[in-house]
């Protein structure tokens, strides 16, 4: 499959997450776009990586060009994870204490 | 070693004291580590030992900036200012009560290595570098230990200064940017070539920040706030030492730096300075305050040593190396004459005082002497450094030291005036109870009188040590 | 000997020290013997000092003296002032005339501060050794700087003695007056040095005068001019004399030292000093000639109506000064030196003689309250007699000679000086005369106990009052000109410092014509006063123009109205509006302005999460549309500038 396919299906999902992140105020569906973006990144890394692997391949069948964009996924993948428990962990205070998840109201900060 | 001493007994000192509990305990380490300090400053003014010289080791290789002291005749008169008030100051203050006194005395102390470093830097990183570890302890003493309005007051003070410090780090970073072996050493400023147009935009950044911290009119704005609201043991330091960081700041890195700027812009900065001299004058006289008076008159006599400097004339030069000298003293006796009367009467308010000569004759006898060491009276020490910035300013501009010259005669108006509204007349309410200054209080005012007098008839040493940082300097600018 | 120069001065500084250090621990007499000792010591030094200079003078004549230096006052490469002394000719006559006078006044204090607590009486002494240390200093520099610091030392003195009685906001406002009006002069006599130093280098009297050629027209008369602000303030001349008076709030004893006798004569030393200068300066010589004139006519006419016996002669100080400053301005230096002479001891001597009126009513100053009293103090009252026979220039006492001599110079300059002069001389008498009579003669006008306690002063005071009317007597016979027979030795023994004396040759009839006018006048006039005043005193407040000259032609007001009053208005307008709103308030307008700014800008951090990632989301895409585009953007820029 070409790479434009996947770099235009890439695009689409972060946009959706941008456009999800700026227009939602549900602090859950704001997590969810967030994670939708970090996988649009991932899905484009991947994407990359094997294209990459497959040039070079093409001349030496025993090379590892590539595989480091894969690692990165992993990486992202974790750091994802643990943002989520964090993120979660956060929301849930937030509705024990103001009964919503509604990220306009965590304004406190102001004046 | 002993510039590296100077600085690093009282910020060791300071430092630990941060964890003195008792207020004696406080008292009696701030007065050793002061009177450590003094003698090992003295050493260094007495003795002209390569040791005494300077110190030089790599302290920020990455940007070029040395860890470099020097000690030159002005750097020793200033360094022995610096070490003399500290004693004093606490000797003088030993009565007063303070909040946290660990705390306040580690303050003192670091603004003491401060003060060291100022004098003492060689290195325009370094001596920015102290510049502002001066002004810090100063903020939280003034913040913490003052009077009502104390947070507006220090908020505006340390603002103001830290404006004037910021042109002067822009200063300092374009030239280090134009040296030669891209350093900061103060030998190399002196050696930048700068374009007329580049001398003129450094020497007001460089003119800003340190007449901020003169003050010169009519940048003066901060100080008689700030002295009024500083505890008094900290405006001593403030008036006695910290605003001949902008003088000596001016002779050794303005004047020789920007010669032809210093050429261009001299009559400005001389008529604000005579200026300054005069308005500050006359407002002293109708202040109500003795705090506020003292201020004032301050503000005059730096104004008239500013204006000595940029006459650029070796005896008016001589003069100012006489006078910081003798001004720091003279306006230390002041205030403690000053916060004596508070302490005991809780009012600084001429209107509130009088008579006070009969209940307390001999604080009187002392304010007096003081008083006219403040209008420089011959045979006292103020007498020798004004004849000869006078002087210096006279053979510079005939009229600007006939103008600066009425200050003499407002300044024996205010003085005296003040020395009548407190100690002359009957007593009032307040004074009628009064009693004379405790011991330590008096024991430092004569001995301050007597160094008074001792320089006012024999100046020559103070002269003999500064007279090579005078001859270099002219030599530099001519 | 020469070296015993420094003694002079030490002697007192040491009474100052010990009285001023020890004054609760030391009796009283204790006090007193330290103090007139140290003067007493002083004087026979100065004695041997004079004996000195006049072996000197004969062995050498025409040789100047050596000064003798203590130390290097200020020393700057190119810059060098001593601490030195000079003990010349006329150094060693007013050496003489300061501690011998001084003396006399110290042992007339004893008795009269006697009533003050040994604390009070402790630092009286204190200061008024200080003082004679100061004058002594002012007298035997060998520079400018160091007369310089004698000058501003008496200012002091005179500052801590005026307000002694620290207690009376009056005195206290004296005393800060006296002071001001000193420094005004002190200020042109500062200027004055400067202008020597940027022209000569140096302030020394030898090099200065040595060096005149070097200096222009312009120099010497601005210098001349400028010393002679100085001199004014010192020794009370129009504009400056107001505060003289004033000073009277002083004890007695120090009107007739610092008031009278010495201090105010520090101007006319410091002329007859720079006698070389003057002479060189035609246009000085006639605006000094002009005020003293103008001085001695306005206070001797203020002096007319007085009702304070220490008033009186306080104006009639200022007068007698005016009249030495005429004869600096004529050139007539010896006669000015002559008169100063003089005029210590007889002054002193009145002044003194007050005093032991004063002491005897019991601090009564008014003399519309006394009267009559010859008879209570017979002692005082022929010493007083005498004063004022000297004062009032009839022959022979001492007063006749020194006026006489200093108004044949004016007549030789301008006859006009001449009869505004023996106008002055007349009123002298005139004035003089009135005090003597209402106080002296008539009834005794003052109350019952009063009168009770009136008693002759003690011996501590009548015999300084003896010894100086002996000297007001026979102090004349030191310059008898030689139209009379005389050889006038002062100018003989001054001719080595005053070498520039203007000699004037007159026909010796119109000198005796000269005296003997003003000899008549001064005659008439007393007569006429005595005769006036004896029987029946002023005693109601006078009208007219007799208000105005009471009231001292308002003077006072007029300075406290045109510029005391301007000047503190103008002090509360910098202090109030200027400081406040104008310079404070455009640093406080800055910091409001920055305030003001992030107040506004602050309203950007709205607290919406989502507007904030907007921002971002825009920002990265208006980031990337420059990346894009950057050659086209580096075009424009380029175009613009």
């Amino acid at each position: 499959m070409p790479i434009q396919y996947y770099i235009a299906l890439a695009s689409c999902l972060f946009c959706i997450g941008i456009v999800g992140v700026l227009v939602r105020r549900n602090a859950i569906i704001i997590f969810m776009c967030i994670e939708l973006m970090l996988n649009a990144v991932n899905l484009l890394l991947v994407a990359f990586s094997k294209m990459y692997h497959g040039g070079a391949a093409l001349s030496n069948a025993t090379t590892t060009a590539g595989v480091d964009g894969q690692l990165f996924v992993f990486f992202i993948m974790v750091v994802a994870a643990a943002e989520v428990s964090v993120g979660l962990a956060v929301i849930v205070m937030m509705y024990r204490n103001v009964h919503s998840v509604d990220v306009n109201f965590l304004n406190r900060l102001k004046n | 070693m002993i510039p590296v001493l100077l600085i690093l007994i009282p910020a060791v000192t300071g430092l630990l004291s941060f964890f003195i509990p008792g207020a004696k305990g406080a008292k009696v380490w701030a007065l050793i580590s002061a009177i450590a300090t003094l003698v090992v400053a003295l050493y260094g003014v007495c003795t002209h030992k390569a040791a005494v010289a300077g110190v030089d080791a790599s302290w920020l290789p990455a940007m070029g900036a040395r860890f470099t002291l020097s000690m030159d005749g002005m750097a020793r008169m200033l360094c022995a200012l610096t070490a003399v008030s500290f004693p004093l100051v606490f000797g003088a203050t030993y009565k007063n009560e303070y909040d946290k006194p660990g705390s306040y005395y580690a303050l003192m102390l670091l603004l003491q290595a401060g003060l060291m470093g100022v004098f003492l830097a060689s290195d325009a990183l370094l001596f920015y570098f102290f510049w502002e570890l001066a002004l810090i302890p100063a903020y939280f003493l003034c913040s913490q230990w003052g009077g009502e309005k104390r947070i507006a007051v220090t908020f505006k003070f340390f603002v103001y200064t830290f404006v004037g410090s910021l042109l002067m780090l822009l200063g300092i970073i374009y030239l280090h940017g134009k040296t030669a072996d891209q350093s900061f050493a103060l030998q190399a400023f002196y050696s930048v070539k700068l374009s007329l147009t580049e001398q003129i935009w450094l020497f007001w950044a460089f003119f800003i920040a340190f007449a901020i911290k003169m003050p010169v009119f009519p940048f003066h704005t901060w100080q008689p706030d700030a002295y009024e609201q500083s505890p008094t043991g900290v405006t001593m330091i403030l008036s006695g030492v910290m605003v001949k960081m902008g003088l000596y700041a001016v002779i050794r890195w303005l004047l020789p730096v920007f010669p032809e700027a210093v050429a261009k812009f001299d009559h400005l900065v001389i008529l604000l300075c005579v200026i300054g001299i005069l308005y500050s004058s006359l407002i002293a006289i109708r202040q109500d305050d003795i705090k506020r008076l003292i201020a004032y008159s301050s503000i005059g006599h730096i104004g008239l040593m500013a204006a000595a400097i940029f006459a650029n004339q070796q005896i008016g030069m001589q003069g100012v190396m006489v006078q910081m000298f003798n001004h720091g003293i003279n306006v230390i006796g002041l205030w403690i004459v000053a916060d004596a009367i508070e302490q005991q009467l809780g009012t600084r308010k001429f209107s509130q005082l009088g008579g006070l000569a009969q209940k307390a004759p001999g604080l009187a006898i002392l304010l007096v002497v003081m008083a006219f060491a403040n209008i420089a009276l011959p045979l006292t020490n103020a007498f020798v450094g004004e004849f000869m910035m006078f002087n210096g300013l006279f053979r510079y501009n005939v009229w600007m030291a006939a103008v600066a010259g009425i200050s003499i005669i407002l300044a024996a108006v205010y003085t005296l005036g003040m020395v009548q509204k407190v100690f002359y007349g009957n007593t009032v309410a307040a004074t009628e109870h009064a009693t004379d200054s405790s011991f330590n209080v008096k024991l430092v005012l004569a001995i301050l009188a007597v160094g008074i007098i001792i320089l006012g008839v024999y100046p020559q040493p103070v002269i003999q040590l500064t007279n090579d940082t005078v001859q270099a300097v002219i030599t530099k600018i001519h | 000997m020469s070296n015993l120069v420094f003694l002079v001065p030490l002697f007192p500084l040491l009474g100052f020290l010990i009285n001023g250090l020890f004054r609760k621990s030391l009796s009283k007499p204790m006090i007193g013997v330290i103090g007139c000792g140290a003067l007493l010591a002083s004087f026979v030094v100065s004695a041997i000092l004079f004996g000195n200079v006049a072996a000197a003078n004969r062995l050498h004549p025409g040789q100047p003296i050596p000064a003798t230096v203590l130390f290097d006052f200020i020393n700057v490469s190119s810059f060098k002032i001593q601490f030195a002394f000079l003990a010349d000719q006329l150094s060693c006559l007013f050496l003489l005339i300061i501690t011998g006078i001084g003396f006399l006044i110290h042992l007339y204090s004893t008795s009269y501060m006697h009533e003050e607590p040994t604390e009070h009486y402790g630092r009286y002494f204190a200061y008024l050794n200080l003082f004679v240390f100061s004058m002594l200093l002012l007298v035997l520099g060998a520079n400018y700087l160091v007369m310089f610091i004698g000058w501003e030392g008496v200012g002091l003195c005179s500052y801590l003695l005026i307000g002694f009685w620290f207690k009376n906001d009056n005195y206290n406002y004296a005393a800060k007056k006296a002071f001001v009006m000193n420094r005004i002069g002190d200020l042109g006599f500062l200027l004055a040095m400067f202008w020597l130093l940027a022209k000569l280098g140096t302030v020394d009297y030898n090099q200065v005068f040595a060096k005149t050629a070097l200096l222009s027209k312009t120099d010497i008369t601005a210098i001349t001019l400028l010393f002679f602000v100085g001199a004014a303030g010192k020794s009370a001349q129009i504009p400056l004399y107001t505060w003289l008076p004033d000073a009277m709030a002083g004890p007695t004893p120090v009107s007739a030292l610092i008031h009278a006798a010495t201090m105010v004569t520090a101007g006319i030393y410091m002329i007859a000093r720079s006698n070389v200068l003057y002479s060189l300066a035609e246009c000085t010589q006639h605006v000094i000639a002009i005020i003293g004139l103008a001085t001695a006519l306005f206070a001797a006419t203020i002096a007319i109506k007085q009702n304070d016996i220490k008033k009186v002669l306080a104006y009639s100080t200022v007068s007698q000064l005016g009249y030495m400053f005429l004869g600096l301005g004529v050139g007539a230096y010896t006669g000015a030196v002559f008169h100063v002479m003089t005029h210590a001891f007889f002054k002193a001597l009145l002044f003194l003689g007050a005093g032991s009126v004063i002491h005897a009513m019991h601090h009564e100053q008014d003399i519309r309250n006394m009267g009559g009293l010859k008879k209570y103090l017979p002692k005082t009252h022929l010493t007083f007699l005498l004063g004022c026979l000297a004062i009032a220039g009839i022959p022979p006492f001492s007063g006749f000679f020194s006026k006489d001599e200093i108004l044949a110079a004016a007549y030789a300059h301008s006859p006009i000086y001449w009869g505004i002069g023996v106008a002055t001389a007349a009123l002298t008498a005139f004035y003089m005369f009135r005090l003597y009579a209402t106080t002296f003669l008539g009834n005794f006008r003052g109350t019952h106990d009063q009168q009770h306690h009136l008693h002759e002063s003690p011996a501590a005071m009548t015999i300084p009052l003896m010894v100086l009317a002996l000297l007001s007597v026979s102090g004349g016979f030191a310059g008898v000109p030689e139209v009379l027979g005389g050889d006038h030795q002062l100018h003989g023994w001054l001719s080595g410092v005053i070498t520039s004396e203007k000699t004037h040759h007159l026909e010796h009839s119109t000198e005796y014509l000269l005296m003997g006018v003003s000899v008549a006048l001064a005659v008439l006039a007393s007569v006429f006063a005595i005769s006036r005043y004896s029987k029946k005193p002023e005693l109601q407040e006078a009208t007219g123009l007799g208000k105005v000259l009471q009231n001292k032609w308002y003077i006072d007001e007029l300075y406290d109205a045109v510029i005391v009053k301007p000047l503190l208005k103008l002090a509360d307008v910098l202090k109030n509006v200027v400081e406040k709103s104008g310079i404070d308030g455009i640093v406080n307008g800055v910091g409001k302005f920055v305030h003001y700014s992030s107040r506004q800008l602050r309203l950007l951090q709205s607290g919406l999460v989502g507007s904030y990632i907007l921002v971002i989301v825009l920002s990265i895409v208006v980031l990337f549309l420059v990346f894009w585009n950057q050659s086209i953007i580096l075009q424009f820029v380029q175009k613009i500038f």
